[in-house]
């Protein structure tokens, strides 16, 4: 029963992992980006959360669409404004320029909210469920199937919309997409919100769960690393299947071998994969 | 590069060296940290600027010397053999991790070379009955006074820097530098014109942790005291690649400047904005990338061809004349 109980946390964990690692995939598989600003984006969301609750009281489940808002425009207006300049540039540039940018948000969001830790305590939290000898911690629960709903419709919007389809096109063949009459600038731009959006809806979720400090960001940007490259780059089924697979592995080596090493064999894991499967569980897949 | 241009560095080499004589402890503590800035960004050069290959896995290079000058210093080893033995133990550990994550390419080298940094803080953190864990490990303090520990300091940070110059030079004037570029150019097409591509990137990556080793040891033996998140800090990684942008990548001299100009730049930073000084080097970042893509060298090359080419008129003139 305890095996059962450590899976469900995994697959709890692991869902949430996946709505974090999403965006980052879709940047990174269309815009050829590393997006190291992608904890900092996390980061905002969970803040945007955390002020909701404390200040106007609404419930962090309904302000994933306030931070998701927030954090496209901040996503599309900087991928407008600075990234799409260099999108073609060598690897080391762009990873270099989205460093350079993460410090600046870091540090404005040290400045800003401070390093301590804070976290929301619900006025009426859901409580838990007892299913014989399964505790489920309904308020977890409710996170993680937001955040799975939340993937599927990113699925959805890639897969039926006429944005998401311009998306598609221009991960399979710039060029080409660009005859057919896409904007790819925009669509860059929109990619790149969506990332945003997508960290920032993940950041609400998570207020519920971690504390919140600006301090965290790089350990969420090494779980969208390690899940992305598990999954494979460039497809939100294998986002999915990545993020639940980093959740139950963490969950289990957190079991047998201590909670602080979960990180730790995470990356370890990262870099076996890297050394013999590069290409990720799923294999390399685009977004169709 | 021309016999002028070496006759200028090596005078200038040789006036830094005599910073000593001004006797002044803030410019020596400058000088050595120009030393051990200027080696991280030498080194890095080797595998990113010749290369081409976006290397962050300069901290663990220096957090693997750092560590293994202190364990052997702590084990009564004279501190001169410690630093050799970190320069070996950095070179023999990139050699391996070479072979095992040299063939992937771009993001993924640029992650795995990242991420090897963080797994080797977790290790350094957990192993405690070696490493001290994050309580951190002391050094044996040195019995000589505090002038000539700053003198000594310096004159070794700053011959590492050097030796980090000459590699950079050979390298450059070398079959493995010529290897090096073409690979940076088109890695398949100088495998098929018979560069051992693997055996050349992994040795620019053994070149490029040597002296970062032997940096991580002295910085240790300098400060006294490590811990983990310090000498494994991830913007050790970084820090190195903007100098070498800043000066410009894959040149010889382009990151020893680069290193200089960021230095002075974050000691007025670091002494005036304390609580800001990462987004001051956030900006700093962006607007090299978009006002000096391709560092300083690069802006003085383009400078003097413009020059030339505007002459071109004038010169074409006189000669039919």
């Amino acid at each position: 029963m305890l095996y059962l109980q450590v899976l469900i946390n995994g697959l709890v964990l692991g869902g949430l992992y996946a709505c974090i690692a999403v965006g980052f995939s879709l940047v990174w598989g269309v815009l050829n980006v590393i997006n190291i600003l992608h904890g900092s984006f996390v980061i905002l969301g969970s803040y945007v959360a955390y002020f909701a609750y404390v200040h106007l009281g609404i419930h962090p489940f309904y302000s994933i669409i306030l931070a998701g808002a927030v954090l496209f425009a901040l996503g599309y207006a900087l991928q407008l404004g600075l990234i799409n300049r260099v999108v073609g540039a060598p690897v080391l540039t762009t990873l270099v320029l989205t460093f350079g940018l993460d410090l600046l948000l870091n540090n404005a969001m040290l400045v800003a909210f401070s390093a301590d830790y804070r976290s929301i305590q619900l006025a009426n939290p859901l409580g838990r469920m007892d299913l014989g000898e399964v505790t489920l911690p309904l308020d977890r629960v409710a996170s993680m199937l937001f955040a799975l709903g939340l993937t599927g419709l990113l699925y959805l919007l890639l897969g039926r919309s006429r944005i998401g389809r311009a998306i598609v096109a221009v991960r399979m063949d710039r060029e080409a997409a660009a005859l057919m009459g896409v904007r790819v600038r925009r669509v860059y731009a929109i990619t790149f919100g969506v990332g945003a959006m997508m960290a920032g809806a993940a950041g609400s979720l998570l207020a519920l769960i971690f504390p919140i400090s600006p301090l965290n960001s790089s350990e969420f940007l090494g779980i969208a690393f390690v899940v992305c490259v598990m999954g494979g780059l460039g497809s939100i089924t294998g986002a999915m299947i990545g993020g639940l697979a980093l959740g139950v592995i963490e969950s289990f080596a957190a079991l047998f071998i201590g909670p602080e090493h979960g990180l730790t064999i995470a990356f370890t894991l990262l870099i076996l994969l890297l050394m013999f499967k590069p290409t990720g569980i799923m294999g390399r897949r685009g977004y169709e | 590069m021309n016999k002028k241009a070496v006759v200028s560095v090596a005078v200038v080499v040789a006036i830094i060296a005599a910073l000593p004589v001004l006797g002044d402890n803030y410019l020596m503590r400058l000088g050595t940290m120009f030393g051990m800035y200027a080696t991280l960004a030498l080194s890095w050069n080797i595998i990113g600027g010749y290369a081409g290959y976006p290397s962050f896995a300069t901290a663990a290079f220096f957090g693997l010397g750092a560590y293994t000058g202190a364990l052997l210093q702590g084990a009564g080893v004279p501190m001169p053999l410690a630093w050799v033995a970190a320069c070996a133990s950095a070179a023999l550990f990139a050699a391996l991790l070479g072979l095992a994550i040299l063939h992937l390419k771009g993001h993924y080298f640029a992650i795995a070379s990242l991420i090897v940094g963080e797994v080797l803080v977790e290790v350094a953190t957990s192993w405690r009955s070696l490493t001290g864990g994050g309580m951190g490990l002391n050094l044996p303090v040195l019995r000589m006074g505090v002038e000539a520990q700053s003198r000594l300091f310096f004159w070794s940070m700053y011959t590492l820097g050097v030796l980090a110059l000459l590699m950079n030079w050979l390298v450059a004037r070398s079959r493995l530098g010529f290897g090096l570029n073409c690979i940076r150019q088109n890695e398949d097409a100088s495998a098929m014109v018979g560069i051992n591509t693997k055996r050349y990137k992994v040795m620019a990556f053994t070149c490029s942790a040597v002296l970062v080793g032997g940096a991580g040891a002295m910085y240790a033996s300098w400060v006294y005291y490590i811990e983990p998140p310090d000498v494994f800090d991830v913007l050790t990684s970084v820090k190195p690649i903007v100098m070498a942008l800043l000066g410009g990548a894959g040149t010889v001299l382009g990151p020893a400047i680069g290193a200089g100009v960021f230095l002075v730049m974050e000691e007025v930073v670091w002494r005036n904005f304390l609580d800001v000084h990462s987004a001051i080097l956030g900006i700093l970042i962006v607007a090299l990338i978009f006002l000096l893509p391709n560092g300083l060298l690069g802006l003085a090359i383009r400078r003097r061809k413009a020059a030339i080419v505007a002459r071109l008129p004038t010169l074409a003139k006189r000669r039919k004349a």
